[in-house]
């Protein structure tokens, strides 16, 4: 499972840079957690993508993954991290597992919107539901670690690293493995695929599984490390929209892409945010127009030209 | 992965990690890039969010922004009429970074972090959603940061919890709401039954509640409707709660709306004939008199939060006077009530800044905001609840009416009320003292 090259250097990246967070100050080691738990939703979507399939609704595995931990919190006191961490996968995995049985008869734009639909949905309740908060949400309390309640972020950051860290090496281990490498085949030609003796609605429903338990982390994770929850910045389609987006930034071609774009997509909005309070949607607008202009394989690409050879598909 | 994309991402993980090893906090460097040069002597940033972006920006947050800059533009020249004539925060000239609000709460405390954190600011002044406020306030306390909420109206905030760092410089929804139901009582004593469409969130919940309660003890024979409509807030149509309100037999529709939304109800609201059927009682509606003109049926009952825009335009403070010549001279239109109270909030901060000393901590501001009372541009504010740090005023309403002649819309039958009788004592939440007939109110 290690001895590939990406696994290797995931590995070595992880450890240096949770080594680097020791001395960094705040606000640099709140981007990388931001950035890191996105990235592991956006890991899932990337397992998707490489199928063929785009899902405008993985906020709604995201908003499970971070309510899951809300409502822990407030209604029965849970503050373990990593109690809190399961929960938010298990709630998502088990949705999207669910939600699978129908998603996974359906392609193209219909799998987009039938997604958008069910988080939408979700949305609605929590919006409409005073005991999950309505449109405020909840605050959520400090994480405490095995029992003991740290001083700062940095040991949820670590989780966080190491957390994106085993993700990515069985991620990639999985795209390796007969069904994982089945994720390129089925976007090529479903027929066939059925032809070589599998069923792609098994293989899709077990990608949409993955998704949305990755999803479900990052929601979490990303509860954890902002403290707060609410339905505009968890559920909402704009939420979803985010996470398409910066898988496209990230660009499909390794799993070490999610973090780098998520990362990229957090240090942009906050420098947008900061130069043009007024205008800062535009930046962002414009910088998504560029990537799908001029390149549309996303920063793993650009990555990938400046490192010579282009990775033979 | 070949061994040219191997070395890029490993100049990228060391590039990273030695970026996190050798950054400074860039508190220095941030203030010398946004401070005016010219001036000597101290400087501090203050942060102002308020919305730039989406529905509720132009009719409430540039209104809000626009009035924190023109107080923070003449603190810093010294040109506020006395006692405030004194140049500068404490003497130091301010720089006021400007902030977008929009997004959702959970952003905002993304963004919060990033402003005390990243930005180092010596003080935030703002917000205008009580959602936002909500979520910040424990984030606040957490890292000690002196904040001023501006416009935000939950009673929650300090009845939750006691605050240390947070303060609020203008009375919570709770005033609003039972200033209105004794305006209707005064006004519309026949008044049967009411219904109300409210934003579904802290500030329309509470807002409705008050109101409610409150009409259940002074007004017992009222009826409240039990079919009132909570859509979400920035909904931006409202045809079918119109509809169902439309065919309630209540007489009377409060709503707490703000912003933008608050003007799409007025617009589909009149163009339906609700408001000449129902008497409305718009709590927030102070913004739109201005904005709408002719619009704006009339007959509404008005409120601005407090007495402020419409409802104090002719008072004649010198600094009331002070702030509505600038404003207009500025701007073009005169302040409605989000500029007066974002224009408070700023003032407060100088009052704490010039009584804390130079140079000082949070809890040092904090410690000199706490409790005070002091004279606004409109109105006088003390600094009562929460242990000193939520604000009481009086609150005003009239009822709108178009002036032909001069082509804008006036306020008629302006009544006042004083903090004391609208507002429970320090101690005692909202809630229950409503509930328990409003004891010690003084009105």
């Amino acid at each position: 499972m290690f001895n590939d090259k990406t696994s290797k250097f995931l590995l070595v990246a992880g450890l240096l840079l949770i080594l680097g967070g020791a001395f960094a100050p705040n606000w640099i080691v709140n981007q990388f957690m931001f950035g890191f738990s996105r990235a592991l939703a956006i890991l899932g979507l990337m397992v998707l993508w490489r199928t063929g399939l785009v899902s405008f609704g993985h906020a709604f595995y995201f908003g499970l993954g971070a309510y899951a931990v809300a409502i822990l919190d407030i209604k029965l006191g849970v503050t373990d991290v990593f109690l809190r961490l399961i929960a938010g996968a298990l709630v998502a995995g088990t949705a999207g597992f669910l939600v699978g049985f129908i998603m996974r008869n359906y392609r193209n734009i219909f799998f987009a919107m039938l997604n958008t639909a069910i988080s939408m949905v979700l949305f609605g309740i929590v919006v409409k539901t005073e005991a999950l908060g309505s449109t405020d949400g909840f605050a959520i309390s400090m994480s405490t670690i095995l029992g003991v309640s740290p001083e700062t972020k940095y040991p949820l950051f670590v989780i966080i690293t190491l957390v994106g860290m085993v993700a990515a090496i069985l991620v990639n281990y999985y795209l390796k493995t007969t069904f994982g490498k089945l994720t390129t085949a089925i976007r090529d030609n479903e027929i066939r695929v059925e032809y070589l003796g599998f069923s792609v609605a098994h293989a899709i429903h077990l990608k949409y599984s993955i998704s949305a338990i990755l999803a479900g982390g990052a929601g979490a994770l990303m509860a954890m490390s902002l403290g707060q929850v609410d339905p505009e910045s968890m559920i909402n389609w704009t939420v979803s929209g985010e996470l398409v987006f910066i898988t496209i930034l990230s660009g499909p071609g390794n799993v070490i892409a999610p973090f780098i774009g998520s990362l990229v997509f957090e240090v942009l909005r906050t420098y947008a945010f900061e130069l043009a309070p007024q205008a800062w949607q535009l930046i962002m607008g414009a910088t998504f127009l560029t990537i799908i202009f001029f390149i549309p394989g996303g920063i793993w690409s650009v990555l990938e030209k400046i490192g010579g050879k282009k990775n033979d598909k | 992965m070949n061994k040219g994309l191997v070395a890029v991402l490993a100049a990228l993980v060391v590039g990273a990690v030695a970026f996190m090893l050798t950054s400074e906090k860039p508190s220095e460097e941030k203030k010398e890039a946004t401070a005016p040069v010219a001036d000597e002597g101290e400087q501090i940033t203050i942060a102002v969010p308020s919305f730039l972006t989406g529905g509720a920006a132009g009719p409430f947050g540039i209104p809000a922004m626009n009035g924190a800059k023109m107080v923070v533009d003449a603190i810093n020249k010294g040109k506020l009429p006395a006692p405030y004539n004194t140049k500068g925060f404490g003497g130091a000239t301010a720089s006021l970074i400007e902030l977008d609000e929009g997004g959702g709460a959970t952003k905002q405390v993304a963004e919060y972090r990033n402003l005390v954190e990243k930005r180092n600011v010596d003080a935030v002044v703002g917000y205008i959603s009580s959602g936002n406020c909500q979520a910040l306030a424990p984030i606040a306390e957490e890292l000690k940061q002196f904040t001023i909420f501006a416009t935000c109206g939950t009673p929650r905030i300090f009845e939750e919890a006691p605050r240390q760092y947070v303060f609020r410089t203008m009375s919570h929804a709770t005033a609003d709401n039972t200033a209105a139901a004794m305006y209707v009582k005064e006004n519309f004593p026949g008044m049967k039954g009411y219904t109300g469409i409210q934003q579904n969130y802290a500030w329309g919940q509470d807002s409705w509640r008050d109101f409610d309660l409150t009409l259940k003890q002074i007004m017992p024979n009222s009826k409240a409707s039990d079919n009132v409509q909570f859509p979400k807030i920035f909904a931006g149509q409202y045809g079918s709660e119109i509809s169902a309100m439309s065919l309630d037999s209540a007489d009377l529709v409060h709503s707490s709306f703000w912003g933008g939304d608050l003007e799409a109800f007025i617009f589909q609201g009149a163009a339906r004939g609700l408001f000449a059927k129902k008497t409305g009682v718009l709590t927030v509606g102070g913004t739109a008199a201005y904005r709408l003109g002719k619009k704006l049926p009339n007959g509404i009952v008005l409120g601005a939060r407090g007495p402020y825009g419409i409802l104090v335009r002719d008072r004649d403070s010198v600094l009331n006077q002070w702030f509505i010549n600038t404003y207009k001279n500025l701007y073009g239109t005169y302040p409605s009530g989000p500029a007066y109270q974002y224009g408070q909030a700023i003032l407060a901060a100088k009052i704490a800044y010039d009584k804390a000393g130079s140079d000082p901590s949070s809890e040092q501001l904090a410690g000199a905001l706490r409790g005070i009372t002091f004279e606004s541009f409109s109105t006088k504010v003390e600094m009562s609840l929460g242990g000193g740090h939520q604000a009481v005023t009086e609150n005003g309403y009239g009822i709108t009416k178009y002036d032909e002649v001069n082509g804008e819309n006036i306020v008629t039958d302006v009544k006042f009320y004083p903090a004391s009788c609208i507002m429970p004592p320090d101690g005692v939440g909202s809630v229950e003292w409503i509930k328990g007939g409003m004891k010690g109110a003084k009105c």
